[in-house]
């Protein structure tokens, strides 16, 4: 056991599968002489060469785009988009071609695509470059949505990802780069159809995923000093979505908040919710909470952009609007 | 086409595509075809040079008027009507139609119903045989409009950054939808855009099927052995963009002149000058065609409808 940054956990994963599998090659913008500009690909250029590590022209529709022809014909190319707010530039070949080509074309094509991309605001990076765009891509059948929150996940996930057959949405956090957790030595994966009990409790289920899994973390711990005891389940993946072990805690605890750095309106919360009333309606004690970013655009100011974010309050006060203290 | 039976081969190919596509307008009219209909009338000679240019390491992938060059690349007419009638032997089930015709065993990867997208999208085609070191050469057909989005842009670069085994193939028909070229694009010589990416380009006459396949094999041995080539192939559609089109956009003198001139015609003169055939032999090609259609307007027919679980395969591998 190690342990290691998610940004390492991912440039592991990354670098064994390379070595392991000569169909896996990387695309984007700055991710080879430079090093990728948050470092994950840091050294691949050199030890894998431009052949394998490609550098792109600064344009979103055909990185992703070529990646998904390249996967088309049988390559494993992991295409990163420098942020997820540029992939928004990249929408029609995500959502028109990689979510549609294998079914519209009546199973003939496999489209073994990985899109990896960092997002999430409170960086003071302004309103365009803080999105938290999660949901919309959960939106679509045919995408794989991943949303590992630690470096054990975050490995085996990748790896997992590298070895399947369908597109995948693989999504970062720039702010969870450093973050450090235990992964094991040799070669393991993680499921990108299980989403993960990180803490247990009795009082409250907090369901999340990505960055807010930390704050929701730190809630917990101070939530127990004063009596209340969470239990959190990480969802791990957006799509396809796993919500059994959510239901099973929410069955127990009866109570259920839902915690997503995005945007609240038809967001992860708006969906996790619904399902909690449709499939868990007898276990109600309270209504179900949602956590999210407040409904505006992220602005540059430090302490308004903050104030904007879930953070370890807002989750503390939300807990115990349900618990009725 | 150099041989008698070359000539009599591209001839049929014309001849069946033409036939194909006024039995769609039929069945469209009779409602056994649903969604949008975008026939290939007029532009036959442009897929029947290309298919002829094409040997088994090279691909093809086009946009959403796509009956033309699916039957050229070798699908079954059979197949096709099962696809555009929605039944479970259409070459995708069913489920993608008229816009998405493909078969990957034919070397034709689509039918792509968003203008421009094919463009990403043979950009990567190309980086994966480029990558894969296999030697072979995609050929991405578009219409003129699609010269204006920024995917042709962003494709066309990347191709040359990247030297890509790939022939840009505009069909340029004159209209994007009902406006014309000189309407929709600042640069009309639509082959001069490709030299702004350092990109050699051609014109062609689309109306002759050995222009075509000369032009498409020199372009393919250039993807092969150097890089991105581009062709503009100057070409006529006689129908309407879709079946809705009411055609106020040009008139009908203009759609006379070029019919007068089309494909089949041309090379109808040219097979009875070199006395490949007699009228009566041509007459039979046709009375073939027709067969052939009718053969597979029944077989489509007779294909089942898709069972209602088919709703649900396919999304994920």
């Amino acid at each position: 056991m190690a342990r290691i940054t998610i940004r390492e956990a991912l440039s592991q994963a990354l670098w064994e599968e390379m070595e392991a599998n000569e169909k896996i090659f990387l695309m984007g913008e700055e991710i080879g002489v430079w090093g990728g500009t948050y470092a994950v690909t840091r050294g691949f250029y050199d030890h894998f060469g431009p052949d394998r590590v490609r550098d792109t022209p600064i344009a979103e529709g055909v990185i992703a785009g070529a990646a998904i022809g390249a996967a088309m014909v049988g390559a494993r190319p992991v295409a990163e988009i420098m942020t997820v707010n540029f992939a928004l530039l990249a929408m029609d070949m995500i959502v028109n071609h990689a979510a549609k080509l294998r079914y519209m074309f009546g199973g003939q094509f496999k489209v073994p695509v990985i899109i990896r991309t960092p997002g999430g605001g409170g960086r003071q990076l302004g309103a365009t470059h803080s999105q938290t765009l999660d949901a919309l891509f959960a939106h679509f059948p045919g995408l794989r949505v991943v949303t590992p929150a630690t470096a054990y996940d975050s490995k085996g996930m990748m790896k997992a990802a590298l070895r399947q057959d369908d597109p995948v949405m693989f999504m970062e956090n720039a702010l969870l780069y450093q973050k450090r957790d235990e992964v094991p030595d040799g070669d393991y994966v993680v499921s990108l159809e299980k989403s993960d009990i990180k803490r247990e409790g009795t009082d409250v289920t907090i369901v999340t995923y990505s960055r807010m899994l930390h704050e929701s973390l730190a809630a917990a711990k101070k939530l127990a000093k004063e009596g209340i005891s969470c239990e959190i389940v990480d969802l791990r993946c957006l799509r396809p979505l796993d919500l059994e072990p959510a239901f099973e805690s929410f069955k127990k605890t009866n109570r259920a908040v839902i915690v997503e750095e995005g945007y609240p309106q038809f967001g992860v919360g708006a969906e996790i919710s619904a399902r909690i009333y449709e499939e868990c309606f007898d276990y109600l004690d309270a209504p179900v909470k949602r956590v999210a970013q407040l409904d505006v655009p992220l602005p540059y100011n430090r302490a308004l952009e903050q104030s904007a974010i879930p953070n370890v309050d807002t989750i503390i006060k939300a807990v115990k609007e349900v618990m009725y203290v | 086409m150099r041989t008698k039976a070359e000539y009599l081969k591209g001839y049929k190919d014309l001849v069946a595509i033409r036939r194909l596509e006024e039995k769609c307008a039929e069945l469209y009219q009779l409602g056994q075809i649903g969604g949008f209909l975008h026939l290939y009338i007029g532009q036959e000679a442009v897929a029947v040079g290309i298919s002829n240019a094409l040997t088994e390491k090279d691909h093809v992938i086009t946009a959403y008027r796509d009956h033309g060059i699916a039957y050229t690349q070798g699908m079954d007419p059979g197949v096709i009507f099962a696809e555009l009638t929605g039944k479970i032997d259409g070459c995708s089930k069913g489920k993608g139609g008229s816009m998405h015709l493909a078969d990957t065993s034919l070397n034709f990867w689509g039918g792509h119903a968003i203008v421009g997208a094919q463009m990403p999208l043979a950009a990567g085609i190309a980086t994966g045989f480029q990558y894969l070191k296999n030697d072979n050469v995609i050929v991405c057909m578009m219409g003129d409009g699609a010269t204006n989005i920024g995917y042709f842009h962003e494709a066309l670069n990347l191709s040359k950054v990247w030297n890509l085994p790939v022939v840009w193939l505009v069909e340029n028909n004159r209209y994007g939808m009902g406006t014309a070229v000189e309407r929709a694009s600042a640069v009309t010589d639509i082959q001069l855009k490709a030299r702004g990416y350092k990109i050699p380009s051609e014109e062609v006459d689309g109306m002759s099927v050995n222009a075509v396949e000369k032009a498409v094999k020199k372009a393919v041995k250039h993807a092969r052995e150097t890089g991105p080539f581009f062709l503009e192939v100057m070409t006529y559609r006689f129908h309407g963009h879709s079946m809705g089109d009411p055609e106020r956009y040009r008139e009908a003198e203009e759609i006379k002149r070029f019919r007068k001139e089309g494909p089949i015609g041309i090379l109808h003169a040219e097979i009875l000058e070199k006395k490949y055939a007699t009228e009566a032999d041509l007459d039979k090609i046709h009375d073939e065609v027709d067969e052939m259609i009718a053969a597979a307007v029944e077989f489509a027919a007779n294909s089942p409808e898709p069972d209602p679980s088919e709703l649900w395969t396919d999304i994920y591998a």
